[in-house]
């Protein structure tokens, strides 16, 4: 059963309030994976520990970076079942995880942040993390 | 730096991605709910049988440590007795 939406909304708010769009429905989803061109982020969110004290910090300290993904975007596991479901579907070969991260360049799959990853790191470990897969993978904005 | 989680009833790797090997032919990987003197309890757990498919369980415990697993049973309890070790799935080397 998904828990009270009141004690989740601030866990969502954390990332959408520096600027990740929130995808609720599997349409949401559809239309956002859509544009397949450029590089996105997907964050599934999630009510456990280390998505409070090592995930959702770590993605907020990797999106400072000077290179980071054209687009991001969340879903919140255990909440939106429907839109989780769906954006699994674009994650291919990588098992349901939550919370995890995956990056997409040119709509395919190309670095994915399971749980079991979060949880060896600490925050600025997660961030680190993304940040070597954002400078790998994406261009950096003065080079757009 | 400490990874325990609020619930301090449980054991130390409560929530955490667990690999557990057995004394015997089977390796499984979870998440920890509880180790104590008589069990190791793993929630959202997959099984390999070491030569499955043709992988050792150390190559099916590298292919976990890279991408995860697909959960096939929700909870599971292993007697402490056939466990031979349980490693952090994070500490697992994968190259």
């Amino acid at each position: 059963m998904p828990y009270d939406p009141k004690m989740v909304q601030p866990m969502r708010e954390e990332l959408t309030r520096i600027g990740v769009q929130e995808l609720l429905t599997p349409a949401d989803v559809d239309a956002f994976m859509g544009q397949k061109t450029g590089t996105t982020l997907i964050v599934v969110n999630s009510v456990c520990g280390c998505a409070a004290g090592t995930a959702r910090p770590g993605v907020r300290l990797a999106l400072e970076s000077d290179v980071k993904p054209d687009r991001v975007a969340t879903v919140f596991a255990g909440q939106d079942l429907d839109a989780v479901a769906k954006v699994r579907g674009y994650f291919g070969q990588f098992p349901p995880s939550s919370p995890s991260m995956a990056l997409f360049k040119d709509g395919q799959v190309v670095h994915f942040v399971p749980r079991h990853v979060i949880e060896g790191r600490d925050a600025v470990g997660v961030a680190n993390h993304l940040v070597e897969a954002f400078q790998k993978h994406c261009v950096p904005a003065g080079a757009k | 730096m400490s990874h325990r989680t609020f619930h301090h009833d449980r054991h130390e790797l409560h929530g955490i991605t667990v690999v557990v090997d057995t004394s015997g032919p089977e390796v499984w990987v979870g998440r920890c709910d509880d180790i104590d003197a008589e069990s190791v309890i793993l929630l959202d757990a997959a099984m390999h049988q070491d030569g499955e498919g043709g992988h050792s369980k150390t190559d099916w415990v590298k292919q976990a440590a890279l991408y995860g697993v697909w959960k096939k049973h929700d909870r599971v309890q292993l007697p402490r007795a056939q466990v031979a070790s349980v490693v952090r799935l994070c500490d697992v080397p994968t190259t």
